[in-house]
């Protein structure tokens, strides 16, 4: 099968809702600044943010500055846009991420075809402007 | 340690509507569907349906996946005089036969004497399964998985089947296997949906939808209503039926499952699994039996991948070696002889969510009802134990063992 460069779902369609616990990964996107929450008592990262660690039970967060780079996890290959049925070769991605171990982020990746995606395939932040002036973080073939 | 409900309650009926193609059930209401269900399954237990006063639901009394449940209104709809127990496991369809412990649990503790459980589901265009997640607005939790485009099951379950492909070597085959296997036992049911079997080239045929997934390896999309009565042992000496005897019946799951596809955070060896290893590893213990002692599973069949994933976790093979147990044909039933095949034990003997309906994991309890009665259409020969699951989905997923009386 052979499906050609892979794409990421358009921004425009992109809508995304926050909470207090998750709007500082969302307010460091919109800067570029890829991060995951880091508990702020013992260090443990969990993605998506929630509200207490579940390792050590703090509240305390850290939000720090990641590298941007990642590994894909695993990954399925799709071909019709969700929210219009047309044809569109996008690839969802599951990303392990660098400088926080055992967290993942669910992303599209492009700067590949379909075809070549990989697990274990380096990849790096792609940002992508979302409803609201919202920030994506997708991901490009490193 | 034997679970103290071992051999304590039954289920003692079975019912159904017809089931029907996606959404062609209309003009039927859900709560005609329901109500038909439950009277079938009332007058094959021999009760009558004004004799129920417990409500053991599941899937957050979830009727499909919009519509709710409410006992208040099938009372009104039913002339049940008064209810006593009225209760119901949360998330999916992974709690479809767990729903049978709460049933259980209800009828030990007395607050209730016949209890019923049931699903039905009517998907009206704006209903449908497949793009429930990808319609809904995203919540700040799904707001981490829904831009990805992951917005349908098939989509996420497809992530999990590459994981096992790239850990295990598992192959799209093996996927084949599972949907051939159970396709060849609905050719002699009468309500089943699909039933021309199905060979290897026309599954290579089917549209790819979400690779490394095709449309045969989801589920169908039907409408219908399922239900099942249990009560006590005592009372179910006197029903029409043999008992169908509650031998284990246990669900839940651990952490690292979690919210499962619905967050894609699960460590190896988890990912690549159907969830099921915790809730497996307690009725083992609840029954002191093990896969081998089974005699049919019906085993939840949303995805064909996590057949396969299901046959690892309960231990019918060992974890990773799901692919070549199935494509030895351990999964087919033999209908000459009544038995498995080549040493393995017959899987989803009515067909699964696959061909013969999908209504959330009930028609898999149904089976494993009439295969211990002795009465299946697809009859396991001498069947003493069924294995029911369900999910696998968030937690919880559970699953059922039931002992011919
Ligand atoms: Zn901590």
């Amino acid at each position: 099968m052979t499906y050609g460069p892979a794409r990421a779902l358009p921004g425009d369609q992109i809508k995304i809702t926050t909470n207090p616990d998750t709007e500082p990964f969302w307010q460091a996107a919109k800067e570029h600044k890829l991060t995951a929450c880091e508990c702020g008592e013992c260090g443990h990262f969990r993605m998506p943010p929630t509200a207490v660690c579940p390792e050590c039970g703090s509240r305390e967060k850290k939000w720090p500055s990641l590298p941007g780079t990642g590994t894909i996890f695993s990954f399925a290959i799709c071909n019709k846009n969700p929210k219009n049925g047309e044809d569109y070769i996008y690839v969802p991605v599951v990303v392990d991420l660098d400088g926080a171990p055992g967290t993942r982020l669910n992303a599209n990746v492009s700067g590949c075809d379909a075809d070549d995606v990989h697990i274990g395939m380096k990849v790096v932040v792609d940002w992508t402007p979302i409803q609201d002036g919202w920030v994506l973080p997708n991901f490009r073939k490193a | 340690m034997a679970w103290s409900n071992q051999d304590k309650t039954a289920i003692v009926g079975i019912g159904s509507t017809d089931y029907y193609m996606r959404g062609k059930s209309w003009p039927r209401t859900i709560n005609d569907m329901a109500a038909e269900a439950i009277m079938n399954a009332c007058a094959d237990a021999g009760i009558s349906h004004k004799q129920i006063d417990g409500f053991a639901y599941y899937s957050t009394a979830g009727a499909g996946y919009l519509d709710k449940f409410d006992t208040a209104s099938l009372m009104e709809t039913l002339g049940m005089p008064h209810i006593s127990y009225s209760a119901t496991l949360t998330s999916g369809g992974g709690g479809c036969p767990g729903a049978i412990g709460l049933a259980t649990a209800g009828l030990m503790n007395e607050d209730c004497t016949y209890t019923v459980t049931l699903m039905a589901l009517q998907q009206l265009p704006q209903h449908r399964l497949g793009v429930v997640f990808g319609s809904a607005a995203p919540s700040p939790e799904n707001s981490f998985l829904q831009p990805s485009g992951l917005v349908g099951p098939g989509h996420l379950m497809s992530v999990l089947a590459r994981r096992h492909m790239h850990l295990y070597g598992t192959t799209q085959g093996a996927f084949g296997e599972v949907v051939m296997a159970t396709r060849a036992n609905t050719h002699n049911r009468p309500k089943a949906i699909r039933k021309a079997p199905l060979t290897k080239e026309e599954y290579d045929e089917s549209v790819m939808l979400a690779d490394p997934l095709r449309r045969l390896d989801f589920c169908l999309e039907t409408d219908g209503a399922v239900a099942v009565i249990t009560t006590t042992m005592d009372r179910a000496k006197d029903c029409r039926h043999k008992p169908a005897v509650v031998h284990a019946c246990a669900h839940g799951g651990q952490r690292e499952w979690g919210r499962a596809f619905a967050w894609m955070g699960m460590p190896d060896p988890h990912f690549a699994s159907s969830g099921h290893k915790f809730t497996a590893d307690r009725i083992w213990a609840q029954s002191g039996l093990s896969a081998q002692d089974m005699d049919v599973a019906l085993i939840y069949d949303h995805f064909s991948p996590m057949v396969l994933m299901q046959l690892e976790d309960y231990g019918f093979c060992e974890k990773g070696e799901g692919n070549d147990y199935v494509l030895s044909g351990k999964l087919r039933y033999d209908p000459e002889t009544g038995t498995g095949v080549n040493g393995g034990v017959p899987v989803n003997t009515h067909g699964g969510n696959l061909n013969e309906a999908y209504i959330i994991g009930m028609t898999h309890i149904v089976e494993g009802v009439e295969q211990v009665r002795g009465t299946a259409i697809n009859q396991v020969k001498d069947a003493e134990f069924a294995l029911v699951s369900g999910g696998p989905a968030s937690l919880p997923v559970s699953s059922l063992i039931l002992r011919k009386d």
